[in-house]
């Protein structure tokens, strides 16, 4: 009892140790922040630009969740960029020239990103082709594909209500709501797990640590809903990143689909002879990766409220740096859904930051350039000494 | 000159052949320092010995005044009685049989790494598994496993049931498990901790709608952990981080934890201390004792007389030799490993 307590000690030190590494990175976002603000004269921290910054980095956010995945099970999407593009011509040929409700034109959009995301998942989890060049021919694909589709034309512009998923916002009353609910929900959440914890005879922290912990994720939650409704609310495709945040960091940590793809990433002849079914999980995966880039495509489609040739241009690019500034690690095996989120707002935040000081295109790319090899340099370097 | 475990993938003739050259360097004036698990080559080829021992010198001297047991005692720093903790075991039923089994290799379908091999297992028994390095000890477990590439033919029995398998997942299902000779490569994922790599090829089990019960997932890891003595500073741990040892028992944890009812152990005591080596032994008696066949695959000899009941001897492909513990000894294996009848 006293060996099995001791354990569970040690286990929570480690836990606190990840935190560290995780904290880094936090305080890397919250330099940039503060570098930003003070430059700006306070623009950047204005409710307005957050409540835009969350906008601008949604899309990236939606592709790098599910990157996450694809690059912590060893492989890599270069066509993500091309299919979110593809399905939101998609999208848009349906609604425009069709005029279909946006319902349906959700509906197939995602049928659409399910159905590419079979096809090559197919060609790397059952004919074995390496992803790299899989996705690689379906970047060209789907690249030429919108071209077919949209014949060369800009197409647009959509139905208002298909606007909202891109552009709308989560009145303040509602917003505030959700904030109450998803307070309330961590709460019977907490409660419940450390209820279980009890039953199965596992330690738990001190009652008064646990509801520090419960008033500290509730203040985030009041800080966040603040600032966006003292602009005009939730961004609608910001609550889908947190919508889609919550779901894939459950599928990674406590499914065996997610323990199954981490542990492929880590070591794929072991995870064979431990009886797991390597190519379900990597189709599973590039399902999961193509529901997704029509997820973005849908996204970027209202946003822009058109659907134009270059849409979705380098997109993969941006997901799979912030995959990796969050930490996944390109050999596989390593990486979390938050991390990849945390990773696409520095981006952002870069991107927005730079481009409120008016500094030219040209350079904020070059500085975004530097920044992906800085922050792999920190967390290597990090991982070194830890 | 450095030799890091040197024999540890060579044939006993091989390995002769390299102590043959080392002393012909140390009689041309080159020092070496030779690190290895097995004491009989120590006590061969040095001069003088230092024992080490979590990371700390223990004793350095002339080996002359060093015994076998006195080095053994003093890597474990207790004193051991004996080498193989040998228990007598009374043999059931069968529980495996394997008839006319035939492996071919993967690059060369034609040619055969195992030729048309009939064994059984019976409950309560150590089958000790001898044989050369490439006489096909590994092909033909893996094989029957389901994770060896090359094509097969032949039949399997379990419990008296035929079985088709196709992959580890439909071999672990029907209760059969494989500790595979390379633990690094086939069994462990270092990245992941010591729950994790013990509940790996278990999740089914401890979960419902494949939503894993994580505490039930740390209960198990916590049996394990203190059933085999595992030194981890925490269930957290990654693997990556353990020695070689209690990296060995977690996947022999993990193998546990899929209750299984024959053990495939290829090679489990291979370059882990003596300590450890003796705690896999005496947990090979308990499963054992708990009604688990165990297949005993070593290179080792002593290992093999010392633990097991039934010794089968394969050699190219074939077994060619087959004794009960009382009838065999070192040159009889020896001789039917190298060809010999």
């Amino acid at each position: 009892m006293i060996q099995s307590k001791a354990k569970s000690e040690a286990i929570e030190k480690r836990s606190l140790n990840i935190d560290i590494r995780a904290y880094t990175m936090i305080l890397a976002l919250l330099g940039i922040w503060v570098i930003f603000t003070v430059l700006t004269h306070g623009d950047f921290l204005s409710s307005r630009n957050l409540s835009m910054l969350a906008r601008q980095m949604s899309i990236t956010a939606i592709l790098a969740t599910g990157m996450v995945l694809v690059i912590v099970a060893g492989h890599i999407d270069l066509s993500v960029g091309s299919v979110a593009g593809f399905t939101g011509a998609v999208a848009a040929i349906l609604q425009v020239i069709y005029h279909w409700n946006t319902v349906p034109t959700i509906i197939i959009t995602l049928l659409v990103g399910f159905i590419i995301g079979t096809w090559q998942g197919f060609w790397i989890a059952y004919r074995k082709v390496p992803a790299f060049i899989v996705t690689l021919s379906s970047m060209l694909v789907f690249r030429g594909g919108i071209l077919l589709i949209t014949k060369g034309v800009t197409i647009s512009p959509l139905h208002q209500d298909f606007g909202i998923i891109g552009q709308g916002y989560i009145p303040p009353s509602l917003s505030i709501a959700l904030g109450v609910i998803a307070s309330v929900a961590y709460i019977i959440i907490d409660i419940n797990n450390r209820k279980s914890r009890i039953k199965y005879g596992l330690s738990v922290p001190s009652l008064s640590i646990e509801i520090s912990k419960i008033i500290g994720v509730i203040a985030l939650i009041a800080l966040f809903t603040g600032v966006m409704i003292s602009y005009e609310g939730i961004p609608v495709p910001v609550l889908i990143v947190l919508v889609l945040v919550l779901v894939l960091t459950f599928v990674a940590n406590n499914t065996t689909f997610g323990r199954y793809v981490y542990a492929i990433g880590g070591n794929k002849e072991a995870a064979i002879y431990s009886g797991i079914n390597v190519v379900k999980t990597n189709m599973t995966i590039f399902l999961i990766m193509g529901i997704l880039s029509a997820i973005a495509g849908i996204v970027l489609t209202s946003r822009l409220n058109a659907a134009t040739t270059s849409a979705g241009n380098l997109f993969e690019l941006d997901a799979i740096a912030s995959a990796i500034i969050g930490g996944a690690s390109t050999l596989g095996g390593e990486g979390t859904v938050p991390g990849a989120i945390l990773g696409a707002l520095i981006m952002a935040s870069i991107d927005n930051g730079m481009s409120l000081m008016n500094i030219d295109y040209s350079i904020l790319t070059i500085v975004k350039g530097l920044v992906l090899v800085i922050a792999v340099w920190v967390d290597i370097s990090t991982k070194k000494r830890g | 000159m450095i030799l890091d475990e040197p024999t540890s993938a060579l044939t006993e003739s091989e390995a002769e052949h390299l102590l043959d050259i080392l002393r012909e360097l140390k009689s041309k004036g080159v020092t070496c320092i030779y690190i290895s698990h097995k004491l009989e080559e120590v006590f061969d080829i040095a001069d003088s010995i230092t024992v080490l021992r979590d990371g700390k010198t223990i004793t350095s001297d002339k080996k002359e005044n060093f015994t076998m047991n006195k080095v053994i005692s003093l890597m474990v720093g207790r004193e051991l009685t004996q080498r193989f903790p040998k228990v007598q075991h009374n043999a059931g039923e069968v529980i495996l049989e394997v008839k006319d089994y035939t492996v071919y290799d993967p690059e060369i379908p034609n040619k055969k790494i195992i030729d048309n091999v009939n064994f059984y297992v019976k409950r309560g028994e150590i089958l000790g598994i001898a044989g050369l390095m490439g006489a096909g000890r590994t092909e033909l477990f893996s094989s029957i496993f389901g994770a060896y590439k090359g094509r097969k033919e032949g039949k399997v029995f379990l419990e008296g049931k035929e079985l088709t398998i196709n992959n580890p997942n439909e071999a672990i299902k029907n209760g059969i498990a494989y500790l595979s000779e390379d633990r690094k490569r086939y069994g462990l994922v270092t990245l992941m901790d010591v729950q994790e790599n013990i509940a790996l090829s278990n999740y089914d089990r401890i979960s419902k709608f494949s939503v894993i019960n994580n505490n039930a997932k740390v209960k198990y890891a916590e049996k394990y952990v203190n059933e085999l003595k595992i030194k981890t500073p925490s269930l957290a741990q990654r693997v990556g981080n353990l020695s070689g040892g209690n990296q060995q028992k977690v996947v022999l944890g993990k193998w546990l934890m899929s209750d299984p009812k024959v053990l495939f152990l290829d090679e489990p005591t291979r370059g882990i201390d003596v300590g450890a080596k003796f705690e896999i032994y005496n947990i090979m008696n308990e499963l054992v004792e708990m009604g688990v066949c165990v297949v005993f695959i070593s290179s080792e000899l002593p290992e093999i007389l010392g633990m097991c009941d039934r010794i089968l001897v394969i050699h190219e492909g074939k077994i060619n030799g087959e004794f009960l513990i009382e009838e065999a000894d070192q040159e009889k294996i020896m001789h039917c490993a190298t060809g010999g009848n």
